[in-house]
């Protein structure tokens, strides 16, 4: 526990305090007025409303279209499935300014629901939800997924001979099992959704704002840090409020499972029934994921000579960026994922040892860290990256010109997912399988190596996927503390479209598909890794 | 002994992850950070706009003998932004790209310190504006203007907007997209423009006829530009609709550089009477740690062959008189004979205030 919270404290608590408090004292004395006098503004709660509605919002429409896709990718076999799987966690790392121009080609003037049945979307709040759903179809797809592969069909069909209807063997056992992975996964897309940032800039205009987007315009625009400190803390007390609930809810759930090899739980589609939930789950993903990555890929052909590939050779000079790029800008995959390697294996060492902790002790203290490894979910990006650059400026902390910022900042989103998917696994590990090990004569480390390890492999794997995608895509904190001779893939892609011109924009367009090429390469590659892994049980 | 353990393994892994920070750290200044004061690197901190050719930062590693490091973040305002934060610690030695808009900002938080750039003299008055003092030294100028896509205008058979006046005709409904000055400098500008047009009290007024007109505003220049703006090769594939949008002077220049084949003639044009001019300038940060390599990057910037760098790198004008501009920009770019302009105390005075009467008067 000692790591995770040392982490903790040094780069998030710590970084985002000095900022806070640079916010809310003047002249050395606490304004906490200034608190109240917020919370009184109507602006403010008007913004706390919409963040607040379209989450849950969001958050059920996600869970609505996503579950069947979790069942899905769980527990039928079909050809394809991994590389699907690996496609529908794209999205986590694309820019949001490239997805928000994407959707708007699908929903808006000219879009193609515009052309067939004269429907524009990019005006309403449904371009919002709908990109929401988007982006967050694959947390539930791979925690909820993650688990229900591994829970044993055995126990419903025993329920079934029991007497239980189909409905009712699934209600009374497979549901309560997954309970705490689904509440697990609507917490973290309604944490993203909370703090949704891109999508609502994009598709919501000016009109909608969330807190997220309003911390931001305080802070990076109008440089006022006590408006920006106070929102902080109204995020702040919102996330903890929620962390209460789900805590709550989800601790009278939690029990000791079945778990088996996810290989022997996956079968061929069979009956009508199953056909056509496979058929409308691959629909959903088509329309959902593939047409807006789609769009991309077609723009980044799409050159003045007809379909080509001139635009990824443009890529491969520094030259044709006119002086934007010192090293070929394909360049900017390595160091992508250079990156995002290093941040995988900080958050799974932080968020592993830190989900060890959670479920081996109980306790008051105990549930707040668990609370605390949530929160960065909850801080907006701008907070942190000014917090590093007011924070940690003196040595041994000066880290500001290091490159090891960006990978820290990246394991600082990726730590909760990682707590989060192995959480209800790990708790799921049956402690007296544990004991017996002890009893027969196993060290701790050994008991937990030929226990736990092999059970939550697959999680860990899952974890590895989500953090190594998130800090692939992740930009709000890296472009404050990127550098000019080494730019990550999105913010690459960002300094292209800040840019007029026909070939930077295909070049912007290029490097999107790069991306996300490269984003599912690594994650069939860990799947890979995960699937050799898992045939020792 | 379990906790133990765990403690101790915790305790080697944290001290791995700060091993590697530093030495993450140590790399960054190579070898040549050794000689500990005398450092042999000058560090430039900018926006993300902010460019150099290859070739124009070879001559200058070459003539002072620095090794040049650029660091940048954010559009112009984050940058500035980022700099006060960090005032007194500065992350590099020279700031580059706070402008007009900002310039009171960074001179009350006592952001730089004061330095004469040789060469001062081939930079006119008019953008001088802490002439006395020399904490800042202007760079180079550009002009925020509504661009119209040709085409449109062409196939409708109608003439281009050409002033603020214009865009509140009729003939123009539903044409306009513009950024929020809340989070943009190119909108920032624009409401700018027309306050210095319409002065303190019409501007308002202009503002609702224009809202009237069905203006539209995105929160940043990219999705107005790249997604809303029929013009732009972007506009063009994202479907947009609007064939008028806040944007530069220099971007239809930008259109046909960026483009192959290169075009004959540019696909988008300017409303010369819509425009704001803005004026960049660089300073030494207070508390550099290579002061003499920033005042050699100082003189260099207001130099020819930086000043001759800058149309094509970053499409803004140099300052310095005589400073020639690449063919394929003086072609291509228009020149605004008469930009609205604010002096920057005005503008400090008065940024907030108005920012918060547009906000209710247009969203």
């Amino acid at each position: 526990m000692a790591v995770p919270i040392a982490f903790l404290a040094v780069f998030f608590g710590y970084p985002v305090s000095a900022i806070v408090a640079r916010g809310l004292k003047e002249d050395g004395r606490w304004r906490l007025g200034r608190v109240g006098e917020a919370l009184a503004d109507p602006h403010i709660l008007d913004v706390l409303w919409f963040t607040a509605w379209q989450a849950a919002a969001s958050t059920g429409l996600t869970l609505l279209i996503a579950l069947p896709g979790a069942y899905v990718f769980a527990r039928l076999d079909f050809p394809g499935k991994q590389l699907l799987r690996a496609v529908v966690t794209v999205p986590f790392v694309l820019p949001t300014v490239v997805v928000g121009s994407a959707f708007l080609a699908l929903l808006g003037h000219g879009g193609l629901l515009d052309e067939m049945w004269g429907v524009r979307l990019d005006t309403t709040v449904w371009a919002i939800l709908l990109a929401h759903v988007f982006f967050n179809y694959a947390v539930v797809v791979r925690t909820v997924g993650g688990l229900w592969a591994q829970l044993d069909p055995r126990q419903e069909e025993a329920a079934r001979v029991l007497g239980a209807s189909r409905l009712g063997a699934w209600r009374r056992v497979t549901l309560p099992a997954l309970g705490p992975a689904v509440a697990a996964a609507a917490l973290m897309v309604f944490l993203f959704t909370f703090t949704s940032f891109g999508v609502i800039q994009i598709l919501g205009g000016p009109h909608y704002a969330t807190l997220e987007v309003e911390i931001y315009r305080q802070t990076a625009h109008l440089l006022d840090l006590p408006a920006a400190a106070v929102l902080t803390l109204v995020q702040f007390a919102a996330v903890a409020a929620l962390l209460g609930v789900h805590a709550w809810t989800v601790r009278r759930r939690e029990s000791a499972l079945r778990l088996v090899d996810p290989a022997l739980t996956a079968r061929r589609p069979r009956g009508a029934g199953q056909w056509a939930l496979l058929g409308g789950v691959l629909l959903t993903v088509v329309l959902l994921v593939l047409l807006p990555l789609g769009v991309l890929v077609e723009r980044s052909l799409d050159t003045p000579d007809g379909y080509g590939f001139g635009y990824y050779r443009a890529l491969g000079s520094a030259a044709d960026s006119g002086g934007m790029f010192l090293e070929p800008p394909v360049e900017a995959i390595g160091t992508s994922l250079t990156y995002a390697a290093v941040a995988t294996l900080i958050a799974l060492l932080v968020g592993g040892l830190a989900a060890a902790a959670l479920t081996r002790r109980a306790g008051r203290l105990v549930r707040g860290f668990d609370a605390l490894l949530m929160l960065p979910l909850g801080t907006s990006a701008v907070t942190v990256g000014f917090g590093f650059l007011i924070a940690l400026d003196e040595p041994p902390l000066d880290l500001r010109a290091s490159w090891i910022l960006v990978p820290l900042a990246q394991a600082l989103v990726g730590v909760p997912f990682v707590v989060r998917t192995m959480l209800p696994v790990l708790r799921a590990v049956d402690a007296r399988l544990r004991e017996a090990a002890a009893v027969l004569g196993a060290s701790p480390l050994r008991a937990w190596r030929e226990v736990d390890l092999p059970l939550v492999g697959r999680a860990l794997g899952i974890a590895a996927g989500f953090a190594f995608a998130v800090s692939l895509g992740e930009f709000g904190a890296t472009v404050f503390i990127a550098r000019a001779d080494n730019p990550t893939l999105p913010v690459a892609v960002a300094r292209f479209l800040g840019r007029p011109g026909e070939l930077n924009y295909g070049q912007a367009m290029a490097l999107s598909t790069l991306l996300m090429l490269v984003c599912a390469v690594a994650l069939l590659a860990l799947e890979r890794i995960r699937t050799d892994r898992s045939g020792e049980f | 002994m379990n906790t133990i353990l765990r403690r101790a393994i915790g305790t080697a892994l944290l001290g791995a992850l700060g091993a590697t920070a530093l030495t993450g750290c140590g790399s960054d200044d190579d070898s040549d950070a050794k000689g500990g004061a005398g450092s042999k690197t000058v560090v430039l901190v900018s926006h993300e706009s902010f460019q150099i050719s290859p070739e124009a930062q070879k001559r200058f590693e070459e003539e002072s003998g620095y090794r040049l490091k650029v660091l940048k973040s954010g559009d112009a305002g984050v940058a500035v932004n980022q700099a006060v934060l960090s005032k007194g610690k500065p992350q590099g030695d020279v700031f580059f790209g706070v402008d007009n808009t900002l310039l009171s900002r960074a001179l009350d938080n006592d952001l730089f310190a004061p330095y004469e750039a040789k060469g001062l003299d081939r930079i006119p008055d008019a953008v001088q504006l802490d002439k006395g003092e020399h904490r800042v030294t202007p760079i180079d100028t550009g002009d925020v203007c509504v661009n119209y896509d040709k085409k449109y205008f062409a196939d409708k058979k109608l003439t281009p907007p050409k002033s603020f006046d214009d865009l509140v005709k009729p003939e123009y409904k539903d044409l306009l997209v513009v950024e929020n000055p809340a989070t943009s400098s190119p909108g920032l500008a624009f409401l700018l423009g027309t306050a210095a047009r319409y002065g303190d009290d019409g501007w308002e007024d202009y503002w609702k006829k224009l809202s009237d007109n069905g203006v539209e505003v995105t929160d940043g220049w990219q999705q107005a530009y790249n997604a809303r703006f029929s013009g732009s090769s972007g506009g063009k594939k994202a479907g947009g609709d609007r064939p008028l949008v806040v944007s530069y002077a220099s971007s239809p220049p930008a259109e046909v550089y960026f483009a192959k084949p290169q075009p004959t003639k540019a696909p988008t044009g300017v409303a010369t009477g819509t425009c704001f001019r803005q004026t960049e300038f660089a300073g030494l940060l207070a508390g550099a740690k290579n002061e003499a390599g920033g005042k050699a990057l100082l003189d260099f910037m207001v130099g020819k062959r930086f000043q001759e760098d800058m149309p094509l790198t970053m499409f803004v004008d140099p300052v310095v008189e005589g400073a020639k501009l690449p063919k394929i920009y003086s072609d291509f770019g228009v020149t605004v004979d008469k930009p609205q302009t604010m002096e920057p105390g005005k503008i400090a005075e008065n940024r907030e205030r108005w920012i918060k009467s547009w906000s209710s008067l247009v969203l």
